[in-house]
């Protein structure tokens, strides 16, 4: 990752304060285009725009939650979306060669995120591989494997009883019930990273590895368990996917990972680590989806909400930043003898960390 | 890495440079002399031609994204920008089509150099995460493109024959594309090694902060890195019009994974400050040989992919080892003093 | 470039459906009226019909030459055109464009599925919510869609191939190959086998079929399968490619190489990709059929289907402007044409 140090380094305001100001701003936005789009574009208001709104962004938000963790360690997982095809091909042959028993199927499938998930960890955590660089080569193989076992078929005769009930909404409303799995996991989420000292020490691995280290945190072990976390709610996403479009084909997924990392920033984690928290990427995937759907509703063409993703996803960095470099100079202008910003600061325990690993590349 | 270690550091370090290419170059003609035993058609003049055309256009933006990857950043726009010059070459030879064949090579560079220009600003200037930035401008050059292209479609009439003629010409054997990228690799390389402008892309890539402290121009840097990479991604998209002839705005779609994948596989290390541009042109070699022999040693295509992926996971893990062995070494001579 | 074989057939399908009903217009009338519960589509078609044509993927040529075609008739029976669809020929993309269909309360939704079991739950759901559903070029899950128009019948495309690459190879036969899309599709493996029905006959006992290798729709991979078919068979003589992405990638590598001018090559493809390598000899004859009378004929059969001229029955007929009357034949299925064959004669004359 690149080492520019940017205002990422909370220093001079607690994280828990600017989490709050970013969160706020995406929680709002999120009601503003709601509002909005009721008020000017037709459907938005009814309840049937919801209930796809939220059978798109489940397997986007399921994943979010891990991905969340894993960037505000300093880490990245780009072969989520490799670990949901791979989980749905695997459900597709099992249930092709006679495993027709749901609860087994699903089982087979949270195991085989986790190993998947588990390999992953093991690669960054016990041989010490970057993140970026082991994901990527697993976000090919796991690909790759997907095609490997199901080729270019899709298994697509699924029970109806298994995909009907799988978007059946909520008893009384129109939401799928699934936002209740969802939910729960999010609560739970939220209560590691907010509530808990596991949480305090994941912003404390982001923001510096010895300093986590030295306050006793086992930064590795921490880290393997959050991949293999990820590993299993991906092949989770990858069994919602299957039976939502009731076909399981090798290229379910492909690119989710994306429009996942996209959320994660667009929500305020910061990609160096230390800083975000699940609240603002939940409301920055909820936010996508409106976005998306109510654009498309609105008869926007497909090409412009590609620009609209790319120049969101590029607002989200450079707008907090350019505030943090604004801030910073207003800063030393008030109190000229200052010390100089961050930069000088953070050089000497990232110098040290560095210094074996500069070697290795 | 810097060029402030010791005398017998940097020949270390060479050795492992030299050492690790060797070592991708050793797996590339081991799988052509697999390959050729199973089927000796596989070296005939008519297919080296064929892989070497094929690789073309994959090595030339590896050695783009290996300088990017150096300075410890990473390109993901490389696709998109292919797509925009692609379309960008055909358009203009449909509209204007007195024009000559170098003019178009200089718009089509041109354009690809503006595109890592933004990149290259918003990541130098605002202090952006690469990642972020490149992953943003993917989806926006693409959305561009595809606005601007409007479904239409270039065909391969539609453009002079001699700009065709040089998508499959050869001379002396030797397909012209892949003489383009013999000197755009050559050109890298040498200014990477030689220029100190060049090794300090390595300096800025192994530690920024200390690159900056010791008065290196960071911030250039990374800017003409990314330059660099959008400049020769915008000269494989002009390439890749004279290869395929019929071009749409999806051209290049998806091909950024695997330009990364070339330049990690070439051992061009992710993390910065180490690899060299000849790495990355031996992996999108080797990555376009492995996608030719599949089919003739009669293993199922299916499994392209995943030979891909395990590709990449033995070229991180053997360039950590390699580099551990290197730190000790160096730490131990350090030590001895 | 992706241009699926499934189109391709839908086409062909759809215009052997269309000779087949000029024909059995032409026919006495005694035999071949159509039976009480047909209705034959006299009435006018409803103005206004918000007709929406989702094709598998936009920003692709030939989507855009077919829905071209789809825009036209909409034109002409006043109605009310648009066009959405993926980026990426992905099944759950387009599953989010049928949902803000049936949102938008579209009356026709002309659909190339680009996944044929997956887009069905959210093509039901816009059926209830009172759009008509037609299929085009890539058929969907009978049980989801009202209508498919298709191109040819199997045995039609099949015959025409082997007619093709029997005059190419000459009359001293040899081996020949077939270069298909991906391993699975339908279409493909139907017009494969149906290929093998004609070579078994006596008239084609010169020709040897000795392989079938797949490119996946892709232009990289399937140019590397024909270089490794003339690698492993230094011999053969001819290939078929029935898919156009295959046969433009197949061209181009032929063109290329040592074996131009001695192994002739086949297929379905599109004239604007297939010019030049007519031109300079690599290909002497390909076949396809007209993507834009495609996408016209979808929306007239969606625009009867929405001002209840039609119900999809066996037998009904309908209008579709100036392509004339067409029948829906069994399985919902309305049949656009034959297969027309492009040479140097006559591939100027096409800019699709």
């Amino acid at each position: 990752m690149a080492e520019f140090t940017t205002a990422g380094s909370t220093r001079r305001h607690p994280a828990w304060s600017v989490l709050v100001a970013w969160d706020t701003v995406v929680i709002v936005g999120v009601v503003l285009v709601a509002v909005i789009g009721s008020a000017t574009i037709d459907g938005v208001a009814d309840p049937r725009f919801w209930r796809f709104v939220t059978l798109d962004v489940i397997p986007i938000a399921l994943i979010a939650l891990p991905m969340t963790l894993i960037v505000i360690t300093g880490e990245i997982d780009l072969s989520v979306a490799s670990v949901l095809g791979l989980s749905a091909t695997v459900m597709g042959k099992l249930y092709e060669a006679g495993v027709t028993a749901l609860p087994v199927l699903i089982a087979v499938c949270l195991l085989l995120g986790a190993v998947l998930g588990a390999l992953n960890g093991i690669f960054i955590t016990v041989f010490g591989l970057p993140s970026l660089a082991v994901t990527i080569g697993t976000l090919a193989l796991y690909r790759g494997l997907s095609f490997v076992v199901l080729g270019d078929k899709a298994v697509a005769d699924y029970p109806i009883a298994w995909t009907s009930g799988m978007i059946r909404a909520i008893h009384g409303l129109t939401i799928p019930w699934f936002i209740l799995v969802v939910a729960g996991l999010a609560v739970a989420f939220c209560v590691l990273v907010y509530l808990t000292p596991i949480g305090r020490g994941l912003y404390a691995m982001g923001n510096s590895v010895d300093a986590a280290t030295f306050a006793g945190i086992n930064v590795a072990r921490t880290k393997f368990w959050l991949f293999v976390v990820s590993g299993t709610v991906a092949a989770l996403a990858g069994v919602f996917w299957t039976l939502r479009f009731a076909s399981a084909r090798a290229d379910n997924g492909s690119g989710l990972e994306l429009s996942v990392v996209a959320a994660v920033l667009l929500g305020g984690v910061s990609i160096f680590g230390g800083r975000g928290g699940p609240i603002g990427v939940l409301a920055a995937v909820v936010l996508l989806g409106v976005l998306n759907n109510a654009l498309q509703l609105a008869y926007v063409p497909a090409n412009t909400l590609t620009i609209v993703t790319g120049a969101l996803l590029i607002a989200s960095v450079v707008g907090p930043n350019l505030v943090a470099i604004a801030r910073q100079r207003w800063r030393r202008r008030r109190r000229p003898g200052a010390p100089p910003p961050a930069a000088a600061t953070a050089p000497p325990p990232a110098a040290v960390a560095a210094a074996p690993p500069v070697a290795g590349g | 890495m810097s060029a402030t270690t010791a005398a017998p550091a940097t020949s270390a370090v060479q050795r492992l440079f030299v050492v690790r290419e060797l070592g991708i170059g050793l797996a590339l003609v081991l799988l052509v002399v697999v390959t050729t035993l199973v089927n000796p058609r596989f070296l005939s003049a008519q297919n080296v031609k064929d892989l070497l055309l094929g690789a073309t256009i994959l090595a030339i933006m590896a050695v783009g994204q290996a300088v990017v990857i150096i300075t410890r950043n990473v390109d993901l726009s490389v696709g998109s920008v292919l797509g925009l010059t692609t379309f960008a070459t055909g358009t203009t030879f449909l509209h204007h089509p007195g024009l000559p064949i170098a003019a178009v090579f200089v718009i089509g560079v041109a354009l690809g150099a503006l595109c890592g220009a933004v990149n290259g600003a918003l990541i130098a200037s605002v202090r952006v995460p690469a990642l972020v930035v490149t992953l943003g401008t993917l989806y926006m050059f693409r959305g561009f493109d595809y606005t601007w292209a409007a479904s239409s479609q270039i065909n391969a009439a539609d453009m002079p024959p001699a700009f065709l003629r040089l998508g499959s010409g050869a001379v002396f054997g030797v397909p012209v594309l892949a003489l383009v990228a013999v000197v755009v690799v050559v050109a890298a390389g040498a200014y990477l090694r030689t220029y100190a402008s060049g090794r300090e892309l390595y300096a800025v890539g192994s530690n920024p902060d200390a690159a900056r402290l010791s008065g290196i121009p960071v911030g250039r840097r990374v800017f003409w890195a990314f330059v660099t990479s959008g400049a020769l991604a915008g000269l494989a998209g002009v390439l890749y019009a004279a290869r395929f002839g019929t071009v749409d705005a999806n051209a290049g779609l998806g091909s950024e994974l695997n330009v990364v994948a070339a330049a990690v596989v070439g051992g061009v290390a992710i993390f910065g400050g180490s690899g060299s541009v000849y790495g990355a042109v031996l992996g999108a070699v080797l990555l376009t040989v492995i996608g030719a022999a599949l089919p003739v040693l009669g293993v199922s295509p299916f499994w392209e992919k995943a030979a891909v992926g395990l590709l990449i996971l033995s070229a991180i893990g053997l360039d950590r080892a390699l580099a551990a062995r290197l730190a000790g070494r160096l730490t131990v001579r350090r030590a001895r003093g | 470039m992706r241009i699926g074989t499934k189109r391709l057939r839908t086409v062909a399908l759809a215009g052997l459906a269309a000779l087949a009903l000029a024909t059995s217009a032409c026919a006495s009338d005694t035999t071949t009226t159509p039976t009480p519960s047909g209705s034959a589509g006299s009435g006018t078609i409803k103005a206004g019909l918000k007709v929406t044509f989702l094709p598998k993927q936009v920003n692709n040529p030939y989507f855009n030459t077919s829905d071209n075609g789809g825009k036209a008739a909409v034109a002409e029976f006043k109605g009310v055109y648009s066009e959405t669809g993926p980026s990426d020929a992905s099944a759950s993309a387009q599953v989010s464009y049928i949902n803000t269909l049936s949102q938008q309360h579209t009356d026709v939704i002309a659909i190339s599925a680009d996944d044929k079991d997956a887009v069905c739950p959210a093509l039901n759901e816009a059926r209830q919510a009172g759009a008509k559903v037609v299929t085009y070029d890539a058929d969907t899950n009978p049980s989801c869609r009202d209508l498919f128009i298709n191109q040819a019948t199997t045995d039609g495309i099949a015959k025409n191939q082997i007619k093709l690459i029997s005059a190419a190879v000459g009359p001293d036969g040899g081996k020949i190959a077939i270069l298909s899309a991906t391993a699975n599709a339908t279409n493909q493996n139907a017009w494969i086998a149906a290929m093998k029905t004609e070579l078994a006959k006596p008239e084609n006992s010169k020709l040897q079929l000795v392989d079938t290798v797949y490119g996946n729709d892709d232009d990289q991979t399937s140019f590397q399968q024909a270089q490794a078919l003339l690698a492993k068979y230094p011999d053969l003589k001819g290939i078929i490619s029935p898919t156009t992405v295959g046969v433009a990638a197949a061209a181009r590598y032929l063109s290329g190489s040592t074996y131009k001018g001695k192994v002739a090559l086949t297929g379905l493809g599109t004239p604007n990709q297939m010019r030049a390598y007519i031109k300079d000899g690599t290909v002497k004859s390909f076949a396809l059929w007209n993507p834009a009378d495609l996408g016209y004929l979808a929306a007239y059969a969606g625009a009867a289907l929405a001002s209840g001229l039609i119900t999809g029955k066996t037998g009904d007929t309908f209008t579709a402007g100036k392509l004339g009357k067409f029948t829906v034949g069994d399985g919902a299925t309305v049949l656009l044409g034959d297969p027309f064959t492009f040479d140097a004669s006559n591939i100027d004359q096409f800019q699709f």
